[in-house]
């Protein structure tokens, strides 16, 4: 697509994302219908879509912010708010439901204090629930991060919580 | 090199064919070869698959057998419950629930003592007794593996062997026909849609061809929403180059030279084995200009999800692939009158396209020859749940319900008793003991209430709450709801709000009245199959199980216990 030269928003983003996440769209054939993947691509980069990267894309390829805003927020996958170190995913697939995950979700929530999608105060952990993640033959599943967790029991939830925790304090 | 005839690919077949001449079960042997394939599916990679492979490596190393045997990281083999499973070639062997650690016993026992490793065969849970092979295994008995042929056969990353296994052969032939030969030939086959609707596969072909307009587009339909189900996950896992190669044929027949895939992006494997295949496929001249000398010039590129279950429906999909809310349309205008950019698409999903290349290669009446009267050829399913056999299965079209549960499936878990079973996810309903020899097609599964769907089928047993579990897909319902239309998006969530009332101990007799007549309304009045079909699970359940729910509102009990709010001392000192 044709170079716009947009300045990055001054803001503590680092702005060297800002400059590659400019180059990426400059390499694309044309913005129209790329959206999605400048988001996803804006995403990977920043690790989260705040206000001022929407407001950045939406510059960039020449959109509306609220056309931004409106996808940003209509897709589960895209969150405008920064992710914990580590992501905890509880799937609340069917095959996992049957076998009690709302359960193990529960203990999560409870153990750390917080809701789903939200963040521990120490940065330290994210909540999610996810749609089956294809290993059902483990049901009820849990991923942190890329990792795999199957047939959780509720004993093993504080167990998870402190592996990772102990690492994380070394 | 490029392959620019049918006669360059013969040749490159047979150069390819000594990669997998010991997985080919015709094949008489006559050295010490072995393959030994690992499956990398998600399940058993979650098991640890990569680090077993990693030793077996090592092992073989060590004692200088690496050039005797060959390691293959597979697709999914489908019995996911004994994963990590392992299968060595040509001696037909299958060992389960392979551990890291398991990977010297292999080596120096088989490979080198030429001794099975007895305690990691399957055993048989009737008698006990140790299964060699993996032919005589139950689970695989029944089973007729078309759209999964590859899977767990093939490394998925190596295009030469799925040459090997005649791979773009049907794309050979197909390119030598008129495109209208290549969609007589499958209108002729009766295969239908697998992504749910049934549709048949040839007339939407034939349709898309004709709408007016020299663009047009293919689309491949790989969103996989149903919240518990993984078919076409692993077909693209397992067999990327299938769909690559249904994908080329099918827009040779309908006259488009763009394919899209539409896949999520929480699919990260699926994505990366795509990518790899297409760029093999640009290498080998398959993709890109003049396909087999023939003047046909496809590309196919990817664009991702970003978790949206509507986004499986196909004008929303469409929406979401030109960037936009994937929110639905209505139809008619038809995606096959007016798609993608307002051109001709024909979307088709992931398992439709895995049928078309053997269907090519073997003629429409081997397939047709599969399956009943409607519905011809097998189905995937994903068997979940209170299941012994947890994993996917392929079974012909009009095997019973009962013969997938208790032969396939091996029966209910832990000997408990069979209750439900749910195909069709959020948009499906519940089949009781009494609809178990219902021969699975559309027809039929449609008359006992419930539906075809994509393939998701979770077994249910008495522990398992049937208002509950109508809780958990209308709460994945009313999440999903794109807002759209006002039925769908206020109806949805006053449905949960009654079921959580219920399930509170909370509600009225009245209260279920009110339930079901909403239902009966937001099944007429919402604009897609989403919401059409949201109120499925509450219909179905009330209709088997109305005692249940009437235990919850009158008794204040929950017969299974698992609504924690009814199954308090508390409460049960008010029944007492
Ligand atoms: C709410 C909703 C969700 C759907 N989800 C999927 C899906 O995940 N995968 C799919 O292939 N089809 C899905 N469909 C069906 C598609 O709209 C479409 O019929 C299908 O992709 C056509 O391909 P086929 O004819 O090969 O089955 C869904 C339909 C509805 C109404
Ligand atoms: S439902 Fe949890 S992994 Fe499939």
């Amino acid at each position: 697509m044709p170079n716009v030269q947009i300045e990055p928003p001054h803001s503590d983003l680092p702005r060297e994302k800002f400059e590659q996440l400019s180059s990426y769209i400059d390499s694309l054939d044309t913005a129209r219908g790329a959206l999605i993947e400048i988001l996803h691509k804006a995403q990977d980069l920043f690790g989260y879509l705040p206000r001022d990267v929407q407001l950045f894309v939406a510059r960039k390829i020449g959109i509306p912010a609220a056309e931004v805003f409106g996808v940003v927020t209509f897709y589960s996958y895209f969150t405008t708010s920064p992710k914990g170190k580590h992501t905890i995913s509880v799937c609340m697939g069917t095959a996992c439901f049957v076998k009690g995950s709302d359960e193990i979700f529960q203990a999560f929530k409870e153990k750390l204090n917080i809701n789903s999608q939200e963040t521990t105060k120490d940065g330290l952990f994210t909540l999610n629930n996810v749609r089956c993640i294809g290993a059902c033959g483990l049901a009820p599943v849990v991923m942190v991060d890329e990792k795999v967790y199957g047939k959780v029991t509720l004993e093993d939830v504080e167990h998870i919580i402190n592996t990772y925790r102990k690492e994380d304090s070394i | 090199m490029k392959i620019d005839s049918i006669h360059t690919l013969e040749k490159l077949k047979e150069k390819s064919f000594k990669k997998v001449y010991l997985r080919n079960p015709n094949e008489a042997i006559y050295d010490d070869q072995k393959d030994i394939l690992v499956c990398g599916g998600t399940g058993c990679i979650a098991s640890d698959s990569n680090q077993l492979i990693k030793n077996l490596n090592l092992i073989l190393k060590a004692r200088g057998y690496d050039h005797k045997v060959n390691i293959i990281k597979t697709g999914c083999f489908g019995f996911c419950e004994q994963g990590p499973i392992v299968k060595i070639q040509p001696d037909n062997i299958f060992y389960v629930k392979v551990v890291p650690k398991d990977a010297k016993d292999i080596i120096d026992q088989h490979i080198i003592g030429g001794h099975q490793v007895e305690r990691l065969l399957y055993k048989n849970p009737t008698n006990e007794e140790r299964i060699h092979k993996h032919k005589d295994i139950p689970f695989y008995k029944k089973q007729l593996r078309i759209a999964l042929r590859n899977c767990g056969r093939v490394n998925p990353e190596d295009i030469y062997e799925y040459v090997a296994f005649s791979g773009y052969e049907a794309l050979g032939k197909a390119l030598a026909k008129s495109p209208e030969e290549v969609i007589d030939l499958i209108k002729k086959s009766g295969l239908r849609g697998r992504g749910g609707g049934g549709f048949p596969t040839g007339l939407k072909w034939q349709l898309t061809r004709e709408s007016e307009g020299d663009i047009k587009y293919i689309i491949c339909n790989a969103d996989e929403g149903d919240p518990g189900a993984f078919m076409d996950r692993s077909i693209l896992e397992g067999d990327p180059h299938s769909i690559i190669e249904a994908m080329i044929i099918g827009g040779y027949a309908i006259g488009a030279n763009h394919g899209i895939i539409y896949i999520r992006a929480e699919y990260p494997l699926a994505v990366e084995r795509l990518n790899i295949s297409i760029k093999q496929a640009r290498e080998l001249g398959l993709l890109g200009e003049n396909i087999f000398n023939s003047n046909f010039n496809f590309e196919i590129n990817i664009k991702y999800g970003a978790g949206a279950f509507v986004c499986g429906e196909e004008t929303a999909l469409i929406n979401s692939v030109e960037g936009r809310r994937g929110e639905p349309s209505n139809k008619p205008p038809y995606p096959a009158q007016e798609g993608y950019w307002s051109r001709p698409t024909c979307v088709n999903n992931v398992e439709t396209f895995a049928n078309i290349p053997p269907i090519i290669l073997n003629g429409p009446d081997w397939f047709s020859s599969i399956g009943t009267k409607e519905s011809k050829g097998t189905k995937v399913f994903a068997l979940a749940g209170k299941i012994n056999n947890i994993g996917l299965v392929e079974v012909p079209m009009g095997t019973t319900l009962r013969e997938i549960i208790y032969d396939v499936g091996g029966g209910i878990h832990k000997g408990h008793k069979f209750k439900a079973v749910q195909t069709g996810g959020p948009s499906g309903g519940v089949i009781t003991e009494k609809d178990l020899d219902t021969p699975i097609d559309y027809e039929h599964l449609a008359e006992i209430g419930s539906m075809m769907g994509s393939g998701g089928m979770i077994v249910m047993d008495e522990t398992n709450c049937m208002v509950n579990i109508s809780k958990f897909y209308m709460e994945f319902i009313m999440d999903e709801s794109c807002g759209r239309c006002t039925p769908c998006r206020v109806g949805t969530k006053r449905m949960h709000e009654y079921l959580q009332k219920i399930t509170n101990g909370e509600a009225t007799m009245e209260n279920l009245d009110n339930l079901e007549q909403l239902a009966y309304m937001i099944k007429d009045g919402s604009l897609c199959g989403l919401g059409q079909t949201a109120p499925n699970p509450i219909l179905s359940t009330l209709k088997y199980f109305s005692d249940e729910y009437i235990s919850h509102i009158k008794d204040k009990v929950c017969p299974t216990k698992e609504c924690k709010e009814l199954s308090t001392p508390k409460n049960r000192e008010v029944q007492i």
